[in-house]
């Protein structure tokens, strides 16, 4: 276990992805109560965007201008197809059953699934992306590889700056009131139209930085990386309690963690070792979801209903 | 030209139709009691007025300009405030962001801030627990914060749906003794109350609804003395 400090290491980026994106599953539960599963593939959709900014700028350009500008294109395709999903497939169903949405979702899904792999040049196998060269970081006791960085820095940045805007600033208060009480935000004078498309515009934003940092740690983009990646996310969102912004970063860390361990280490344990290596790592997450949920149904860090009414 | 004019206005719930035709005015300056049993449609017509639901027919006025398919979070910056039922207080805010979210819409800061002190002035017991989940205040304390809300921004009318529900005696008379203090003060108020006697002794004007229609207008004296509203409303045979 002398690799336990890089395995833990591992893992916390693992999970500060799945909680960026979480937290795009949470926002939105938290105001319309709606799962979006498109929000998987509108992680994808960044990430393509981020590459095609790449592709365009021409080669030999320094990772210090490309990356900004892959970080814009890609938050800027990400939250484009949000407020288009939102205003053209979730607006006209709201207020009716709430199976509708949910069935637009799964069915939105696919399609961006589809789009991407018809027409994104030769999309229809994976595409590398760029990656940051240069050797890992030694601190001693723990080395950090230079894609991890990414996320280290980037995730601690949107949240704090998520944190902020949520709880000091008057639109911020709009969106705390309109989760709270839609009716009531609206006599409040709060246009809750223009709250919901904010919710999904940063969960969106946020979305698209996680799949940089994916595609940095995994050297490629392909049309169906949000599937794996969204489940999961939504996996973090429940566990961390769903409607939750710091839950669903709770969520993620402990479902990266969580998981970066069990395929380390079950498989040294005697008797498990059918089980150990990356091929079950995507079976810990679930796992863990239902323990969570036989537990504590609300959540790590959300809130007993009887608290809510 | 009176205030607020509502003319036929009806209201329906899919096929169920709650409020049926009423007609009613409502002066600057005047208070207006809307009483009646539970389900008589009062509730809704405050909701409709305030834009959360359409209305099927008829026409809303509020100084000369027509409500009807306004949105709610637009009628409250022409001058219209709603205290809901139930008080629907925010409760994993603060007491003071409640009162902020009340001025959500007006952009003088210093004149906010100041409001704000006077409704600590006015209810000492919210400045006290100012950062305090609201969540955490008792019901008539919940009653005076959603009041304190609805004036936060500045209406020219403001509507109040049965701020004495589910208070202990003290709480409701303190209650109806604001609403007194506000009505000295010039504001103009449309009260939904069960309790008919303290709503038709604080009104100028009162209207009796049943089953999603008003059955009796007069003044709030008159309405007090009449026999029908004394045996239906007031508890005398």
């Amino acid at each position: 276990m002398q690799d336990l400090p890089d395995q833990l290491a591992n893992g916390l980026a693992l999970g500060a992805l799945y909680g960026l994106i979480a937290i795009g599953y949470t926002m939105v539960y938290g105001i319309v109560q709606l799962i979006n599963f498109a929000h998987g593939e509108i992680f994808m959709i960044g990430g393509f965007g981020a590459l095609t900014a790449y592709l365009w700028l021409p080669d030999g350009t320094g990772l210090a201008v490309a990356l900004p500008l892959m970080i814009l294109l890609g938050v800027v395709c990400a939250v484009l197809v949000a407020i288009g999903a939102e205003r053209f497939a979730y607006r006209p169903l709201r207020g009716g059953p709430r199976l509708s949405p949910l069935i637009t979702a799964i069915g939105l899904s696919l399609a961006l699934q589809q789009a991407v792999w018809a027409f994104y040049p030769d999309a229809k196998k994976a595409r590398p992306f760029p990656q940051i060269g240069g050797s890992d970081f030694d601190l001693g006791f723990v080395t950090l590889s230079r894609e991890d960085l990414f996320i280290f820095v980037s995730a601690p940045v949107c949240m704090l700056a998520l944190g902020l805007f949520v709880a000091k600033t008057r639109t911020g208060r709009a969106m705390q009131a309109t989760s709270q009480d839609p009716d009531t935000a609206k006599l409040m004078g709060v246009n809750t139209d223009r709250i919901i498309v904010m919710a999904f515009a940063i969960g969106a934003a946020f979305a698209a930085i996680a799949a940089i940092a994916q595609g940095f740690k995994t050297g490629e983009v392909n049309f169906r990386m949000g599937f794996i990646a969204g489940l999961k996310a939504f996996t973090a969102a429940v566990l961390g309690g769903i409607g939750n912004i710091y839950g669903a970063m709770v969520g993620g860390l402990v479902l990266g963690v969580a998981e970066a361990m069990a395929t380390a280490y079950i498989g040294d344990i005697p008797g498990l070792e059918q089980f150990g290596g990356g091929s079950w790592k995507d079976v810990w997450a679930f796992i863990l979801l239902i323990l969570v949920l036989l537990v504590r149904p609300q959540g790590i860090l959300g809130e007993r209903l009887a608290d809510r009414a | 030209m009176a205030l607020l004019e509502v003319e036929d206005l009806r209201v329906a719930y899919g096929k169920i139709e709650a409020v049926k035709g009423i007609s009613f005015t409502v002066d600057a300056g005047e208070v207006v009691t809307l009483i009646g049993t539970n389900g008589a449609g009062k509730t809704t017509t405050l909701r409709t007025l305030s834009g959360l639901l359409k209305p099927v027919t008829g026409k809303i006025t509020f100084e000369g300009q027509v409500l009807n398919g306004v949105g709610a979070h637009k009628i409250v910056s022409m001058g219209l405030a709603h205290s809901p039922e139930g008080r629907r207080i925010f409760p994993r805010l603060s007491i003071e962001e409640n009162l902020r979210l009340g001025a959500f819409l007006r952009k003088d800061t210093d004149g906010v801030a100041k409001d704000i002190d006077s409704a600590y002035e006015r209810f000492p017991i919210l400045g006290e627990r100012r950062r305090q989940a609201a969540g955490t205040l008792s019901g008539g304390e919940q009653q005076m914060l959603a009041m304190a809300r609805a004036l936060m921004s500045r209406p020219k009318l403001l509507m109040l749906d049965e701020p004495s529900m589910g208070l202990s005696p003290i709480m409701m008379q303190k209650i109806m003794s604001t609403i007194g203090e506000l009505k000295e003060q010039g504001t103009t108020i449309l009260l939904v109350e069960q309790n008919a006697q303290a709503a038709l002794s604080l009104a100028d004007q009162g209207h009796v609804m049943e089953t999603g229609s008003i059955t009796l207008s007069g003044t709030g004296e008159e309405l007090m003395h009449d026999e029908s509203v004394r045996k239906a409303y007031l508890g005398e045979d």
